[in-house]
C-alpha cells in the first residue's frame, strides 16, 4: 500500500475547492498551481539545483515544488524485462491488478531477420516474458519500459473539460481524483496509451512519478526495485542530478517527438522501430 | 467489476497485433455514438428551417415548424448520453462553473446553452406566440392554460407586435444558421483536434461533419413531414420534391468531403496508412463500406439523381408520385442508416486501432447496462415521443395556424 502523503502537508499555503485529496494523495487547487508556474521563473530554477539528498532535508512543510522539474531516463539496453517496475508500481500504487490498467509496463519487441517487427508485453510484463524462440530468426530483440512520459506540453491537461489533470510546479503530470468528472477525454488525447479509467473511483489514473514519495525526496517505485539501473530520475534542469548526468554520457531521445508534446521521458539506446 | 474484467477478457483474446496493456478497454462506447448523431439532426433539421426563412425558398414552408420542433426534441436529449457515459456524472456541473478554457470539450455547456436558449426556444417562441395567443382565446381547459402560460404574458397581437415578431424570427434564423454550423462543426472539432489519433486528427472532420449533419437533419425531417402527412392524409408533393432535392445537394458535397478525405489519407500514406488499412478491410468493413458508403449514400445518391427534380424542374426519370414517395422515404431511411454507421466509424473505428499502429482492437457492444444498445435505443426514441408532445401542445400543420388566423384576427 502506499506511503500517503496529504498534500497539503506539502504545500500547506494552499487551499483545494473543498474537495478532499486527488490522486497519489496529492490535493492542489488548480490555479493557485498556475500561479504559481507563472511566478516559478526558469532562472530560479536553473540555479537552485537541488539533488535528492538535498530535497530529503527539505521535507515535510519545507518541500518546495518549485525548485524541482522532474523527468526520468531510460537505459533500453539495461531493461532486462523483469518486470518488477510495472509490478512494484501497481503495489505502490494501489493499482488494479487486473491485466488492463497499467501506469508502468514493459514491452518486449523482436525483430525478425524478415525484418518483421512483433511486440508484446502481457500483463504489462509484470510476469515477464516467454521465449521468443530460436535466436536464429531474430535479428535483434529488447525490452522498452514505458510510462506516462510527463509532457512539458501535455495533450490531456489541454483537453480537460474542468482541468482536473495538470502540471505541477515540479513538472508532474497529476490527476486531482475529487476533481475528475471521468470523461475520459484525456485518455483519448495521450499519444502514448499511458491513461486508463480506474474502474473502482471511475476516474482517469496515470503516473505520478510516485509524487508523495518525490516529495519526500524519495525516487519512484519502479526506479527504486529495477534491478539493473535502467530507470533514472532526477531534475531535468540540475546540473547535478543522476539524470543530467544520463543526459550528459547518453544520446537521448523522446518517444514521437513529431507530436510536440515534449516529453520528460527520455530514452537511451531506443530503437526507431519503439512507437 | 468483474463483469467488466470478464469482458476485457474475452476482448484481449480478440486483440491482433500489439496494443498498448491500456488500450483492452475502450473508453468511448456507443453512446458517443448517438451524441454526435442526436446533435447532427439537430443542426440539420435547423439548417433546413432556415432555408425558407432567410432563402426564401416557399417550397418547404409546410417543414418549417416541423423542422423547428424537430431540432428541439433531439436537442433535449443530445447532453444525455454524454450525461450517461461519464464516470462521475454527479460532478458534472463542474464544466459550467470551471471550465478549462483550453479545453474544446469544455465548451459543450456554452455551445448546447446558447443553441438552446438562445437559438431554438426563442425562435419557436417568437414563431408560435401569435398562434399562441388565438390559441388560448379559442381553446377553452387544460390547452388554453397550456397556451396561455407559453405565451410567457405577452399576449399583444397588434401588427405592429407581429411584425416585431416575424423580424425576431428574422433576426434569430440569421444568427441560428452560424450557430448551428457551430454547434456540430464544435462536436467534429471534439474529434479532429486529437492529433494523437491519426484516423480523427483532420482539419477536414468538423466540416464533413457538418454536411453530413445537414444531410441526416434534411432527411429525418423528409420521413417525419411524409409519415405525418400519410396520417393527416396531406403531403405536398412539390414540398416533397425540393426536400429530396435539397438532400441530393447536401449528400453530394457530404460525400465529396469524404471521398476528399479518403484520397487524401491514401495519397500522403502517412505512417497509419497500413493500420488503418487493416481496420477499414476488417472491423470496420460492414459499417464504412457496406453500411455507410453503399448503402448509406451511393444507392441514395443515385435514386435520388434519377427521380428528384435535382437537375432542374424535372426529374431524370419521371415516377409516380406514390412511387416517389416510397422511394423518397426509402432513401431518407437509408441516409439515416448511413450517417448513423458515419458517427459510429468515427467514434468506435478511432479506438479500433491501437496508438501504437501496431494493432487492432474489438468492441464489445453490451445489449443491457447503462451504456448499452438498449439504452442507446431508448435515448433515440425518446426525441421521437418528446416530438409527438410538442406537436400536440404546438401543432406544426399550415392549416392549425392559417385557418385561426384570418377568423379571429377578423373579429379583433
Amino acid at each position: 500500500m502506499s506511503a500517503e502523503v496529504n498534500f497539503h502537508d506539502v504545500f500547506p499555503s494552499r487551499e483545494h475547492n473543498g474537495a478532499g485529496p486527488p490522486d497519489a494523495d496529492v490535493s492542489p487547487d488548480r490555479r493557485e498551481f498556475l500561479k504559481q508556474c507563472l511566478m516559478a521563473s526558469p532562472l530560479l530554477l536553473g540555479i537552485v539545483c537541488v539533488t535528492e539528498g538535498e530535497a530529503s532535508e527539505e521535507n515535510g512543510n519545507g518541500y518546495k515544488a518549485q525548485d524541482h522539474f522532474y523527468g526520468m531516463g531510460i537505459d533500453v539496453k539495461k531493461c532486462i524485462g523483469c518486470g518488477r517496475c510495472a509490478d512494484a508500481c501497481k503495489t505502490e500504487n494501489n493499482v488494479p491488478r487486473e491485466p488492463f490498467y497499467f501506469r508502468t509496463w514493459v514491452e518486449r519487441y523482436v525483430i525478425t531477420i524478415d525484418r518483421e517487427t512483433v511486440v508484446s508485453s502481457p500483463n504489462g510484463g509484470i510476469n515477464g516474458f516467454q521465449s521468443a524462440g530460436s535466436e536464429k530468426g531474430i535479428m535483434r530483440t529488447f525490452f522498452v519500459p514505458k510510462l506516462c512520459n510527463h509532457c512539458a506540453n501535455p495533450p490531456c491537461v489541454q483537453v480537460c473539460p474542468v482541468g482536473a489533470t495538470f502540471v505541477s510546479p515540479d513538472g508532474v503530470v497529476l490527476v486531482d481524483k475529487d476533481y475528475c468528472i471521468g470523461c475520459r477525454y484525456c485518455i483519448q488525447a495521450c499519444p502514448y496509451g499511458a491513461r486508463f479509467l480506474n474502474p473502482l473511483t471511475k476516474t482517469a489514473e496515470k503516473c505520478t512519478f510516485c509524487y508523495h514519495r518525490v516529495t519526500k525526496g524519495k525516487v519512484p517505485a519502479c526506479v527504486e526495485v529495477c534491478p539493473t539501473g535502467a530507470r533514472i530520475f532526477g531534475d531535468v534542469k540540475a546540473r547535478s542530478s543522476p539524470l543530467a548526468r544520463f543526459q550528459r554520457f547518453n544520446e537521448v531521445q523522446v518517444l514521437k517527438p513529431h507530436l510536440n508534446t515534449e516529453p520528460k521521458v527520455y530514452y537511451a539506446n531506443l530503437d526507431g522501430e519503439v512507437r | 467489476m468483474d463483469g467488466l474484467t470478464q469482458q476485457l477478457t474475452s476482448v484481449l483474446q480478440q486483440v491482433t497485433g500489439y496494443i498498448y496493456p491500456n488500450e483492452v478497454e475502450l473508453q468511448w462506447s456507443i453512446l458517443i455514438v448517438v451524441y454526435p448523431y442526436i446533435t447532427g439532426l439537430v443542426a440539420g433539421a435547423f439548417i433546413l428551417a432556415s432555408l425558407e426563412r432567410v432563402f426564401k425558398v416557399k417550397e418547404v414552408e409546410p417543414t418549417y415548424r416541423l423542422a423547428l420542433l424537430t431540432a428541439l426534441a433531439f436537442l433535449l436529449i443530445a447532453p444525455l448520453p454524454l450525461q450517461l457515459h461519464l464516470g462521475h456524472p454527479e460532478r458534472a456541473y463542474e464544466i459550467l462553473i470551471t471550465p478549462n478554457v483550453h479545453s474544446a470539450m469544455a465548451m459543450f455547456g456554452f455551445v448546447y446553452a446558447w443553441y438552446l436558449t438562445v437559438v431554438l426556444l426563442l425562435e419557436i417562441w417568437f414563431d408560435y406566440r401569435k398562434d399562441l395567443v388565438l390559441w388560448a382565446r379559442k381553446e377553452k381547459g387544460l390547452r388554453k392554460w397550456i397556451h396561455l402560460a407559453l405565451t410567457l404574458g405577452s399576449t399583444d397581437i397588434s401588427e405592429k407586435a407581429v411584425e416585431f415578431d416575424r423580424k425576431a424570427v428574422r433576426f434569430i434564423t440569421l444568427l441560428g444558421i452560424p450557430s448551428a454550423f457551430l454547434l456540430h462543426g464544435y462536436v467534429g472539432f471534439l474529434f479532429g483536434s486529437i492529433k494523437a489519433n491519426p484516423w480523427w486528427s483532420s482539419v477536414l472532420i468538423p466540416v464533413v461533419f457538418l454536411f453530413s449533419a445537414i444531410v441526416s437533419g434534411i432527411g429525418m425531417v423528409l420521413i417525419l413531414y411524409l409519415l405525418t402527412g400519410i396520417v393527416r392524409r396531406s403531403v405536398e408533393m412539390t414540398c416533397l420534391d425540393k426536400l429530396a432535392s435539397f438532400l441530393f445537394y447536401a449528400l453530394i458535397v457530404d460525400f465529396s468531403l469524404e471521398v476528399l478525405d479518403f484520397i487524401h489519407r491514401l495519397y500522403e500514406a502517412e505512417e497509419s496508412i497500413k493500420i488503418l488499412g487493416q481496420m477499414i478491410a476488417s472491423r470496420l468493413f460492414i459499417s464504412l463500406v457496406i453500411l455507410q458508403a453503399l448503402l448509406g449514400t451511393v444507392i441514395p445518391l443515385i435514386l435520388l439523381a434519377l427521380i428528384s427534380p435535382a437537375f432542374g424542374s424535372r426529374a431524370l426519370m419521371r415516377f409516380p408520385e406514390e412511387l416517389r414517395r416510397i422511394t423518397y422515404l426509402a432513401c431518407a431511411v437509408l441516409i439515416q442508416v448511413g450517417i448513423f454507421s458515419t458517427r459510429w466509424n468515427v467514434v468506435i473505428g478511432g479506438q479500433l486501432f491501437s496508438k501504437s499502429l501496431r494493432g487492432l482492437t474489438v468492441y464489445k457492444l453490451e445489449l443491457l447496462g447503462s451504456e448499452g444498445l438498449f439504452t442507446s435505443i431508448i435515448l433515440l426514441i425518446v426525441p421521437f415521443l418528446l416530438l409527438y408532445v410538442f406537436i400536440k401542445i404546438l401543432p406544426p400543420w399550415k392549416e392549425s395556424a392559417a385557418t385561426l388566423v384570418p377568423e379571429t384576427a377578423a373579429g379583433e
